[in-house]
């Protein structure tokens, strides 16, 4: 480590890179009024915060003071692809419709916010219909309209000025022939994507049927965007707010305030309480300063939501008070090992078996941090916060969880490789853990024969050129490949959509899927999306996680925990499910 | 001297032109050597799912298909000529010196770099202030008192303030003064020094305790070092010989000779830092140069380091030629050509 404080080529090593991820959650059911937790008043315990309300009051006021170890990838919420920023946006933007501000399950439930009511489905769920709350301003008191929704849906499509953000829209939207949003492809008639009958109406069409598109209507791509005002690029210098939060001041790279909009209506507005006056976030800040600034009661939240860092580890769980006053939810992120089928002798199935029954999840887990910091042992894809999923382990590892070696020594013999076979792993290089965890599975699957050579690639072209790339990862062996994927939604679509459906996996690399071949899977797949009741729906998202399972095209490693710690100074703190992390729509100051 | 001055001028120039040279094969090049594709590149800077199609619009949005030669080019004449910037709904001129937009912002580089200016110059002067006078002063006493306890005790913790890294000392210092005792201000604090010199101070303090600290340690061996060897010329002797006072022989005779080692040294130290504390400024989230740099490097933001890069190059080169002007002040044996 360098001793003198100087810049300049001599940092240059220095690259590391955030997972970025988003969530967003659950399962349509009838609107209420979702503004006050529905959970009990906690007693401030461990995890108090998953099941209950922790210092519930109604006391309006006060600013919080959040912090960001780094930045977001944009505020505009056209451009947003960051979990912690769909949990924050709602501060400042009204989607159709979003998730509840609740307590644990009861936050992944859908909750019309700009819509009056939750979508209608017709036309085989390939058409979707959202009335429109009357009433509703933007922070220049202008009315917001049915149109200022598809304006912000249609710039949204646009990836060369909003590279940040998904492509649901863009995918399933039945838009017109080389669209490509409203500044190229000015005064194209859009209307058989999205229609606007009135000011009031929103109409969407789509390609194909997606049972599931209420899931779409809460993405923060549908916060109404004034034409007038849109400055593309440029607009996350400043977004026009629709919820009870605008722009004060934005220093891109240094942080924001936000105060109340004065057009923020609470009539119109079930889902918010709005308690404090102002919220001042700095970004780009120390990420153990902010442990140690919100254990001491100087900051209020750790933004990212991701839990301390491995300095404050010991200070949290070793001090009775500190413990106390943290939580430790399981978020809808999933570390996994890929098993590529392409590559010999994984192509045989119980070859993959026998990896499945060799690993060591214990020292998986400990690769990942342990049991609070890393997260909770898998034994199937979909995480416990997702509907659909179902405990269950078709390769039990023991009861210490180390692994069943007479089992995979079985599957071995059955494989034809009775004394183990050679094959490479890949991972991230600027990945400590992946490469723990990459060991931790070199040692186990030593215990039966199976060696494993361990190939670090760098994580900006892991996908694009090395493991996600068939070609490669073939003709370099690559037979596994340490993976991860977080839910854009806690859903079955949202989890499962990127990572087991093989037609997403291309030749010229860049999938996250790089081992899940099975057109049965496929076919399940757009099954569910077909199917609009949800129980049904859910069940499939189960049978999918078996059939990969069955499969073994994926060794499940953790499901991720984060130790939070709550704010001194704030009241209604609790966990939304949704989301992994501590709800900012519900915090209030003491 | 004015031809002096212009000569070093003209060399400034061609140097900072090398090393942006440099900094963009660093960036630009070693990553297709290793086999990177425009699209490869393109990928740190679209979303997590994007699609080939996202991809490949981004390559080209941010021009990784051109050859590498046009690449340069095009920032170098955004410097000198300015550039445009398609934002959306229009094009926005972006007025040389245009270090281009940032990869993952859309920002102009140059602002930012003038906005943190302020930060790390504050920073930087605050902390040489306080190490100047902290380490020059404990080196002459030392030297002076030679083998006392003094020079024991300052020699002792001179290393410890070598030894010691900033994360560490910093981070320290805030849970102790800031967080602990609540006497210093909390870790991201900065305010101008225009907006209330007060509160500049009183957020600046502990970075700056900080950081002079590490350089006053450095700077108070050097000083006795020199002040040693000095102290025991010929000439000194005369002057003593000469009945002039001790105070008049110490400062006029001993430590002006002494300085100009030390002025070397600060000279650099002072142009680094105002190219980027970056341990000082990330440690204690101080949103200057040093910062912007890490996470420019961090981010593999290009157009951002590029620019930081160039800026400090600026400051390293700047400081250079004026400790070159200042030796002819200090010591007059110095002759300029």
């Amino acid at each position: 480590m360098k001793r003198r404080t100087t810049t300049g080529a001599a940092a240059l090593g220095a690259v590391l890179a955030l997972a970025l991820s988003a969530c967003g959650g659950g399962s349509g059911t009838t609107p209420k009024d979702s503004a006050q937790p529905a959970a009990e008043e906690a007693k401030a315990e461990f995890n108090a915060g998953l099941t209950g309300v922790v210092n519930p009051s109604d006391k309006k006021g006060g600013v919080l003071k959040f912090a960001n170890e780094g930045d977001w990838d944009s505020l505009d919420p056209g451009d947003t692809y960051y979990g912690y920023s769909w949990n924050f946006i709602r501060l400042y933007g009204r989607s159709l419709l979003m998730f509840k501000s609740a307590v644990g399950k009861e936050g992944n439930e859908l909750t019309p916010d700009l819509a009056e009511g939750m979508g209608q489905p017709s036309d085989d769920a390939k058409t979707w219909t959202y009335k429109l709350k009357p009433g509703v301003k933007f922070e220049d008191g202008t009315a917001i309209t049915s149109k200022d929704v598809k304006y912000a849906v249609l710039r949204s499509l646009d990836k060369e000025v909003f590279p940040d953000g998904y492509t649901y829209f863009n995918d399933f939207l039945d838009l017109p022939k080389g669209y490509k949003g409203p500044y190229k492809s000015k005064g194209v008639n859009t209307d058989k994507a999205i229609e606007t009958p009135d000011d009031q109406t929103i109409v969407f069409h789509l390609k194909q049927p997606l049972s599931n598109f209420d899931y779409f209507a809460q993405l923060p791509a549908t916060i109404p965007v004034p034409e007038a005002k849109d400055t593309g690029a440029k607009y996350r210098e400043h977004v026009i707010a629709s919820g009870p939060y605008m722009f004060e001041k934005n220093e891109i790279g240094k942080g924001f305030t936000l105060v109340r909009n004065p057009n923020w209506d609470p009539a119109t507005d079930p889902n918010r309480k709005a308690l404090p006056d102002g919220f001042d976030v700095t970004t780009n800040v120390n990420a153990d300063d902010i442990d140690n600034r919100v254990l001491s009661g100087d900051l209020d939240v750790a933004i990212l939501g991701t839990g301390v860092k491995q300095a404050a580890l010991g200070r949290v769980l070793g001090d009775p008070a500190n413990k106390a006053n943290s939580d430790n939810p399981t978020s809808t992120r999933l570390w996994y090992t890929s098993i590529n089928g392409n590559v010999p002798p994984l192509d045989n199935i119980d070859c993959r078996k026998a990896v499945q029954y060799a690993a060591n999840k214990v020292d998986y887990q400990t690769a990942f941090g342990g049991e609070f910091a890393g997260g909770q042992i898998a034994t199937s894809l979909l995480p416990p916060a997702i509907p659909g999923h179902e405990d269950f382990n078709l390769y039990p590892p023991g009861a210490d969880n180390k692994g069943d070696l007479d089992k995979a020594k079985e599957h071995l013999t059955a494989c034809g490789h009775a004394d183990g076979f050679e094959t490479n792993i890949a991972y991230r290089a600027e990945r400590p853990n992946e490469k723990a965890a990459a060991e931790a599975l070199q040692q186990a699957l030593g215990r039966v024969g199976i060696k494993l050579t361990l190939k670090p690639f760098p994580q900006a072209d892991y996908f694009a050129l090395y493991a996600g790339k068939p070609g490669y990862a073939k003709d370099n062996k690559l037979g596994l490949a340490q993976n991860g994927w977080m839910s854009d939604w806690p859903d079955g679509f949202g989890f499962l959509g990127q990572i087991v459906d093989s037609r997403v996996i291309r030749d010229t690399g860049g999938s996250s899927n790089i081992s899940v071949r099975d057109p049965e899977v496929d076919k399940m797949l757009d099954q569910a999306m077909a199917e609009t009741d949800q129980a049904k729906r859910d069940a499939l998202w189960t049978a999918i996680d078996k059939k990969v399972m069955e499969d073994a095209f994926i060794l499940p490693g953790i499901w991720t925990k984060s130790l939070i710690v709550r704010s001194k100074n704030a009241t209604n703190i609790f966990v939304n499910d949704a989301y992994g992390m501590y709800d900012y729509l519900g915090l209030g100051v003491k | 001297m004015a031809t002096y001055i212009i000569r070093r001028l003209i060399w400034a120039a061609v140097m900072l032109t090398i090393v942006s040279i440099i900094t963009f094969a660093i960036f630009f090049l070693v990553p297709r050597l290793a086999g990177a594709t425009p699209e490869s590149l393109a990928t740190r800077y679209v979303g997590r799912t994007a699609t080939a199609e996202q991809v490949k619009i981004a390559a080209e949005k941010l021009g990784f298909n051109d050859p590498l030669v046009v690449q340069y080019g095009r920032f170098a004449k955004g410097i000198v000529a300015g550039a445009d910037y398609d934002y959306g709904p229009g094009v926005e001129h972006c007025p040389a010196p245009c270090f281009g937009y940032s990869f993952l912002t859309r920002l102009p580089v140059w602002p930012d770099l003038l906005d943190r200016l302020p930060v790390t110059m504050s920073l930087a002067i605050g902390a040489a202030i306080l190490w100047v006078l902290a380490g020059v002063a404990t080196g002459v006493v030392s030297a002076l008192r030679r083998g006392s306890f003094f020079d024991r005790a300052a020699m002792t913790i001179a290393l410890g303030g070598v030894s010691l890294p900033i994360f560490f000392t910093g981070m320290v210092s805030l849970v102790i003064f800031s967080y602990g005792l609540g006497i210093t201000a909390p870790g991201g604090s900065f305010t101008p020094f225009l907006d209330d010199p007060a509160a500049w101070a009183y957020s600046l303090i502990l970075p700056w305790i900080t950081l002079a600290f590490l350089y006053a340690a450095g700077y108070a061996r050097l000083t006795r070092a020199g002040m040693l060897e000095t102290m025991s010329e010929d000439y000194i002797r005369t002057a003593r010989a000469k009945g002039l006072t001790e105070r008049t022989v110490v400062l006029k005779h001993g430590l002006r000779a002494a300085l100009t080692p030390i002025l070397t040294i600060f000279g650099l130290d002072v142009g680094l830092l105002l190219g980027g504390a970056v341990l000082t400024e990330s440690t204690y989230s101080l949103p200057g140069m040093g910062k912007y740099a890490i996470d420019a490097i961090t981010n593999q933001d290009l157009p951002k380091v590029m620019g930081v890069v160039l800026f400090a190059a600026f400051f390293v080169v700047v400081a250079n030629l004026i400790v070159d002007l200042l030796y002819a002040v200090v010591d007059p044996r110095v002759r300029l050509a």
